[in-house]
């Protein structure tokens, strides 16, 4: 089955400088890849590539289609689910509220999806109409990830879910994420800082360092890799 | 006493006006940024609409409806021609474009309709009711304000386009990753924004008499009663504008009448802001650093 | 959406040598030409066109006060033709109250500009954005008034009427002309004082302060001091600008500077580019030159026309004439000097 998101050759750019310089990713269908790398080093460049958020050059495939010159509403249309850095949720609307934009491109009546997520994650439903600022962090991410799945996504983007969250919580999100992974079939794709954590999550793994793929295979593959467990991993 | 209530009542119904002007020059900055300097003038020129409809024959809300769903195209339109070019340059770039919107508009319906001063039918008998403390065209006012109020308040709050809208406003980035087609939620704020100021336009037509400089004036107290309440608070805006509208009259009646009534009206709303720099609903905005 | 317009500084690093001649050598050689062809002009166009230019001068002086104000240190100004007047009322009411000779009322009409300016800047440290637009804005609408309020200082509705100004003798030029090269001078000096400012510590200051200004502070910026200062400063140019005005035109009235004078500058800077000095000269031209031809073209819609001419450079140049071709021209020069750099084999600095 041909992977569910390609990207071929892509750069990206900031204004005028090349922050991308050409490279090859590929999420399989229902698979998890991780993207890897320092700060800086061009992860988040790369989804928000992706989602049209940045110019860029090169083939961006999703199910075998190009996603070129798409805008980024165009993309969650089609189907990814894009969970940014710093989550993105829409602070001054409640819960609930932020659930059912999640839903706009799906339908407008989201009860089903709305109770789904209620179930994922019962401390949203006891929240549902509290003002999205108000949650604490790990809520917040929780409830940015609720929101992306209430499009009933065919690809996840999450960009650094686990950052600036207790160890506990992000054990959480990220079992909730498998389950939605193996019951759904939902592909994910990861930026994660916790290389640890990612690799063992992950199939498939790459290594970002300053807008270059300096190293790519599957997540067991990497984490053996003596070099990488050194530079990346600290042990 | 007798006076001072119906100065007030009279007060609260022109400060409807300003409020719902208030009230677009608020949702369209919440969106952009910006501040529409063109609001008045594109209210005045529906205005100019309705009376052409009401003239041709029609019955006066046939008119107001029609109106409206011009207006609300029309402002549709403008955003995505006029304002869409300068949508990414600096806000001065778009600040502009409005003025010259509001010269280009002011100076249409003069050419169209001339600068003679036209009498505009209201729907309401001018009858003194409740005792002689309120008009009945004054009444209305208030009653098809708040009417049309409530039903921006339920489209906002209870509509997926509405929440999408507000979505967009808050956070365009953000809505843009849930799928919201982020441009067109901003047309159609403007074509909000212009049926509300159209009707503005029709409401305060037969008091302040239909010419191509009616609602200069309104715009300047509809901005000051926007930033009395608080640029960023659609509820601000309303209740500023009837403040200002109150205020005006009250100075207008008791203090000093002609031209200077402006000036100490505005002077009072900048002292009030001196006190509150972000108008009395307005928080201040978190900066980021 | 953009907060501030980038500034443009001309680019005083930039080595290398074209034909034997530094890039400031040239800069100055440019404008010792200019200069010299501004003084030449009034003498082969008819004296109409001279008072026309002189006022694109004034207009010039007025903008860049703008400019220093809304565009380095980003505190909007809806009420600039509040101290035009200001500026134009002073020094009418010296000339003709006090029979102050022309010239010596202009220095005073600046500084009674700048101390207004910076009693107006305190108030206004508190407003920012709209809030700080209808502040001045009220500014602009209450001038009006009040000239018309104290009508025994400044006549009134009525006005004054000035003596005009005869050219001092011996020097062969007639009245219009004088005037001309007088404001020439006024507007050399102004914009070399302009730019001394802005390209300096204070212009720094100032465009840290607009676009971060907590930043700003944290390095020991002194916030309220300089946009203050500015504001003092905006106001002096334009009052200035107010007080030849009123030379040039011998008639001040409280009616030439209502509120929409105050716009006219606020478009003038914008379409020539706000953070920029010789876009100053480009607003001067479109306030003086697009109303007249505006009417010529019709007079059924004029301003339609002005408006459209707005919506065109804006859509055409959003930074403004100067702030969109400034950057180009940068790029032409690094392109000559590159290409310079390649043909004469040096290290292309």
């Amino acid at each position: 089955m041909a992977p569910i998101l390609e990207l071929r050759a892509l750069k990206a750019f900031y204004g005028q400088s090349e922050v991308l310089h050409g490279i090859d990713v590929a999420v399989e269908q229902g698979g998890m890849a991780v993207l890897l790398g320092a700060n800086g080093a061009g992860k988040t460049t790369t989804l928000r590539a992706i989602c049209g958020m940045v110019r860029s050059e090169g083939e961006i495939l999703f199910s075998g289609k190009p996603l070129k010159q798409r805008s980024s509403e165009q993309v969650a249309a089609l189907g990814v689910a894009h969970v940014p850095e710093g989550r993105g949720t829409f602070v001054g609307l409640t819960v609930e509220e932020n659930l059912r934009l999640g839903a706009y491109t799906r339908s407008r009546n989201p009860q089903e999806g709305l109770q789904r997520m209620y179930g994922y994650f019962p401390i949203l439903a006891e929240r549902r109409r509290q003002q999205a600022g108000s949650l604490s962090g790990g809520e917040q991410q929780m409830l940015a990830i609720a929101r992306a799945l209430m499009m009933t996504p065919r690809l996840l983007v999450l960009d650094e879910p686990s950052f600036g969250l207790a160890p506990r919580i992000v054990e959480d999100i990220f079992t909730i994420v498998e389950r939605i992974r193996r019951e759904d079939g939902v592909s994910v794709l990861l930026v994660e800082q916790n290389a640890n954590l990612a690799l063992e999550l992950a199939d498939y793994a790459y290594l970002i360092e300053t807008g270059y793929v300096i190293a790519s295979g599957t997540a067991k593959a990497l984490s053996d890799d003596p070099q990488i467990r050194r530079s990346y991993l600290g042990y | 006493m007798h006076q001072l209530l119906q100065q007030i009542f009279s007060g609260l119904a022109v400060g409807a006006i300003y409020g719902s002007v208030a009230l677009a020059l608020v949702m369209i900055y919440r969106a952009t940024d910006l501040i529409n300097f063109a609001q008045g003038e594109m209210a005045m020129f529906s205005t100019y609409i309705a009376w052409t409809l009401v003239n041709a024959g029609l019955p006066f809300w046939a008119a107001f409806v029609i109106t409206l769903a011009v207006s609300f195209l029309g402002g549709m339109t403008i955003e995505r021609i006029l304002i869409r070019p300068v949508e990414n340059a600096p806000v001065l770039a778009s600040v502009i474009v409005t003025i010259a919107l509001a010269l280009i508009f002011n100076s249409l319906a003069g050419w169209i309709y001339s600068y003679t001063v036209q009498d505009f039918p209201s729907p309401f008998p001018d009858r003194p009711i409740l005792g002689a403390l309120i008009t009945t065209n004054d009444l209305g006012v208030i009653v098809v304000t708040l009417l049309m109020l409530a039903l921006l308040f339920l489209f906002f709050r209870f509509t997926s386009t509405g929440l999408a809208m507000r979505a967009a406003a808050q956070n365009p980035i953000s809505a843009r990753l849930c799928g919201i087609p982020v441009g067109r939620m901003l047309a159609i704020g403007w074509g909000l924004a212009a049926a509300i100021g159209a009707t503005a336009g029709i409401m305060v037509a037969p008091v302040l008499f239909l010419d191509p400089y009616m609602m200069g004036g309104v715009l300047l107290y509809a901005f000051a009663g926007a930033l009395l309440g608080g640029i960023g608070s659609p509820v601000g805006a309303v209740v500023g504008g009837l403040i200002v509208g109150v205020t005006e009259n009250l100075v207008g009646t008791y203090l000093i009448a002609s031209q200077l009534k402006l000036t100490v009206a505005l002077v009072l709303i900048i002292l009030v802001l001196v006190f509150k720099p972000h108008g009395l609903f307005g928080t201040g905005i978190v900066q980021r650093v | 959406m953009t907060k501030g317009f980038a500034v443009v500084v001309p680019d005083r690093t930039a080595g290398g040598q074209y034909a034997g001649l530094s890039l400031g050598a040239w800069r100055l050689i440019g404008a010792l030409v200019l200069i010299a062809l501004a003084a030449a002009l009034p003498f082969f166009v008819s004296n109409y066109h001279v008072f026309e230019l002189t006022m694109v001068m004034i207009y010039t002086i007025a903008v860049l006060g703008l400019n220093i104000l809304t565009g380095y240190n980003g505190q909007i100004s809806l009420g600039h033709g509040a101290f035009f007047a200001a500026g134009a009322y002073t020094t009418a009411i010296l000339m003709q109250r006090y029979g102050v000779p022309y010239w010596a009322t202009v220095p005073p009409a600046g500084l009674i500009c700048f101390v207004f300016g910076v009693l107006f800047g305190l108030p206004a440290l508190r407003f920012e954005g709209p809030y700080l637009a209808l502040v001045t804005l009220s500014m602009a609408l209450a001038m009006p008034q009040l000239l018309k309020y104290f009508d025994n200082w400044t006549g009134g509705v009525q006005g004054i009427n000035l003596v005009k100004v005869a050219p001092p003798a011996g020097l062969g030029l007639d009245h219009d002309r004088w005037l001309y090269l007088l404001v020439l001078a006024v507007l050399i000096l102004a914009i070399r004082g302009a730019a001394n400012l802005l390209h300096g510590r204070t212009g720094r200051a100032l465009v840290a302060i607009r676009d971060h200004p907590i930043a700003a502070a944290a390095m020991g910026i002194h916030n309220a001091r300089y946009k203050t200062l500015a504001f003092g400063i905006s106001t002096l140019f334009t009052g200035v600008a107010g007080s030849l005005a009123s030379i040039v035109v011998s008639y001040v009235s409280p009616e030439g500077y209502g509120m929409f004078l105050s716009i006219a500058f606020l478009v003038g800077s914008t379409i020539g580019g706000i953070a920029t000095i010789s876009g100053a000269i480009v607003g001067g031209l479109f306030i003086e030159f697009v109303p007249n031809l505006a009417n010529d073209i019709s007079d059924a819609a004029p301003a339609a026309l002005y408006g459209l001419a707005m919506l065109l450079f804006m859509y055409a140049m959003p930074l403004g004439v100067v702030g969109s071709l400034a950057p180009l021209f940068s790029r032409l020069l690094r392109q000559i000097q590159a290409r310079g750099a390649v043909l004469s084999g040096s290290d292309g600095k």
